[in-house]
């Protein structure tokens, strides 16, 4: 077992690298440079531009800048284009704005895909199957802004709540619990519109797993003996349904993230996405590429993370350095 | 899989023929609107008529326009923005270049992933070095799937010049890994089975084998990827224009069309609604078509078969 983590450890290291590298060559190989983000100033004389290509190591062949930028990155003074401020510090505050949104996110995705997916797999054919296969086709086919925008137009119309922003301005002085309300309610949109096209893909992905696991012999067996419908289904048959869902759990964190610029741009959410979008307009290369790197970071850290939980799942599997089923 | 039994099947699932029928009406919709668009001019999406700006849909022009802009039919069907262009020659301009993009896009991302997957599958015990064919190409696979793909995609978007091509390439290049994976997983049960060893002694070649004798297998859900993938894309670009780097003016897509919409959601609710809807049916439709295409290729699946066994 501990060889195993070992060698998943080990393996995703390796993985992480070659990401690094990739995104790296990929950022620098495009054309623009931060140094023509602003072309049309006059006061920018050539010196300028070269002065500023100096100071990034911009003339310095790729492999010695990715060295460059590993280097600052890990002893923590990579500093932003922008402002200078170091690179980690500004992720870290931005990610523990997005964080509350990630989790609130994915707790909705977990607990509303199961509960739909395994009863409309019951009844297949049936109104709650059509009905939920309908609205989960609806929730992935609507573009996300144009969904969000009926969304607030809708809950600020009849509801009248604050859904812009982390928090009302000026509620500093009120009680605990009506900052808490307003930090909640501020919270329940974005959240919901992260969690939407996850709900959609899980309890879909959960009851074709159902539908399949249901055909199997040792479900008609179970059935057979006499065992009561429920621990048929609860007891035989959603366990192993479950064992691929565990390896959507990675698969479902790069959406998540990705799905944040969009979000967070609606809602004014100072997270990560806004971060990127901003880095990526001033062509702030450090930051840009960190995020990248950081987004990645997470992505392979859910994905080991589902291997280990799938090895501890499934007795098949354990001991092997597992990869989920396709 | 039989493509026969597969058509059948499909043909009896509504939602799919619906779907299809839409996409029908959508395609001779882009045909045609290409013509018009290009052909008739007073369907040119271009053209400005300040004096007719954020009129409602279905209104009649105001007196005051010269008449050889006035519009087609005589009122402007689904109205116009806040440059008086009319937006029924927009959107058929749109449905275009949405619609392009979304194919194009799909052509790479398949192109690529079954390319792919294909060598991996079939070739993959072969070692370049230390290493075989196989690892390589699915430890890239990996890599490219670590990244958060809308992320990969706005940052290289936002690097490159704004051009609809760069676009079109790289919603195709960061969209092929599943495509891979899964031809890839296909070849590999299949490899060993004996009709592909009697294709092999019979002195068929590897092309060819991968071609006629494997590919066709993998044909149903390669085309449920590929149904899913134009959708996506154009998903993607509409939220590319919604940040502003979509395809850029004076070109139209839906994306943009509804992009612009949003800063009249009060005003002129048309400009926002009519192609956020027109984008959601469409993307429905290539959805539901793939779901059925899903249903109908995997006979397990299919309507009608036996349920699960109890009551």
């Amino acid at each position: 077992m501990i060889r195993a983590i070992a060698m998943t450890l080990l393996s995703r290291g390796l993985l992480l690298v070659v990401v690094s590298v990739i995104a790296h060559a990929v950022v620098h190989l495009a054309p623009g440079e931060p140094s023509e983000v602003d072309p049309s100033n006059p006061r920018m004389k050539p010196e300028d531009v070269a002065l500023i290509r100096a100071a990034f190591h911009l003339d310095e062949p790729l492999h010695v800048q990715y060295v460059y930028w590993m280097r600052d990155l890990l002893s923590g003074e990579l500093r932003s284009f922008k402002d200078g401020e170091p690179v980690l510090d500004k992720i870290g505050e931005r990610f523990m704005n997005s964080l509350p949104l990630f989790v609130c996110a994915s707790v909705l995705i977990w607990t509303l895909s199961f509960p739909t997916g395994i009863h409309a797999a019951l009844r297949r054919g049936s109104l709650l199957d059509r009905g939920s296969t309908v609205l989960a086709y609806a929730l992935i086919s609507i573009p996300g802004f144009f969904f969000a925008y009926l969304l607030i137009l809708a809950v600020v119309n009849t509801l009248e709540v604050p859904v812009v922003g982390m928090r009302t301005f000026g509620l500093e002085e009120a009680g605990a619990w009506q900052r808490l309300m307003d930090r909640l309610w501020h919270l329940a949109l974005p959240s919901m519109m992260s969690a939407l096209v996850g709900i959609a893909v899980l309890s879909r992905y959960v009851r074709s797993q159902m539908v399949e696991v249901l055909h199997q012999d040792y479900v008609r067996t179970a059935h057979a003996k006499g065992l009561p419908r429920d621990v048929v289904v609860y007891r035989h048959a959603l366990r192993n349904a479950l064992l691929p869902a565990i390896t959507m759990f990675g698969l479902l964190l790069p959406g998540l993230i990705g799905g944040s610029v969009i979000v967070e741009q609606i809602f004014a959410w100072p997270g990560i996405g806004r971060l990127g979008y901003e880095a990526i307009l001033a062509r702030d290369y450090p930051v840009v590429l960190t995020l990248n790197l950081f987004a990645a970071v997470l992505t392979i850290a859910g994905t080991a993370l589902a291997d280990l939980l799938y090895g501890l799942a499934d007795p098949r599997v354990r001991g092997h350095a597992a990869r989920g089923a396709p | 899989m039989t493509g026969y039994g597969t058509w059948q099947a499909l043909r009896r699932d509504p939602a799919a023929m619906t779907s299809l029928a839409v996409l029908a009406v959508l395609v001779a919709i882009a045909a045609a609107g290409k013509l018009l668009t290009d052909v008739v001019p007073v369907l040119d999406p271009a053209q400005v008529r300040l004096v007719d700006k954020l009129r409602a849909p279905l209104s009649a022009p105001s007196p005051a326009l010269e008449p050889t802009l006035e519009p087609a039919l005589g009122i402007y069907l689904l109205g116009t923005d806040d440059l008086g262009r009319d937006v029924l020659a927009r959107m058929l301009q749109g449905s275009v270049v949405s619609l392009s993009i979304g194919f194009v896009a799909m052509l790479i991302a398949i192109s690529v992933g079954v390319l792919l997957g294909s060598v991996a599958g079939y070739f993959g015990e072969r070692r370049i070095g230390p290493v075989t064919v196989d690892a390589v190409i699915m430890r890239f696979t990996d890599v490219m799937m670590c990244f958060p793909s809308f992320f990969l995609v706005l940052t290289v978007i936002a690097l490159l010049p704004p051009d609809i091509h760069f676009i079109m390439v790289v919603l195709g290049l960061t969209g092929w890994m599943g495509v891979a994976r899964f031809v890839r997983a296909e070849f590999l049960s299949l490899r060993e089975r004996d009709f592909v060893l009697a294709a092999r002694a019979c002195g068929i070649g590897p092309a060819r084998i991968i071609a006629f004798h494997l590919l066709p297998n993998a044909v149903g859900p390669v085309l449920v990827t590929a149904t899913i993938t134009v959708a996506s894309a154009i998903l993607t670009e509409s939220a590319l224009s919604f940040l502003g780097f979509g395809v850029q003016p004076p070109d139209a897509t839906w994306g943009n069309i509804l992009a612009d919409g949003r800063a009249y959601v009060f005003d002129a609710p048309w400009l926002f609604f009519i192609p956020g809807t027109a984008i959601f049916v469409v993307v429905l439709a290539f959805n539901l078509l793939g779901e059925g295409v899903r249903e109908a290729s995997d006979p397990r699946l299919r309507r009608g078969a036996p349920g699960p066994g109890h009551g």
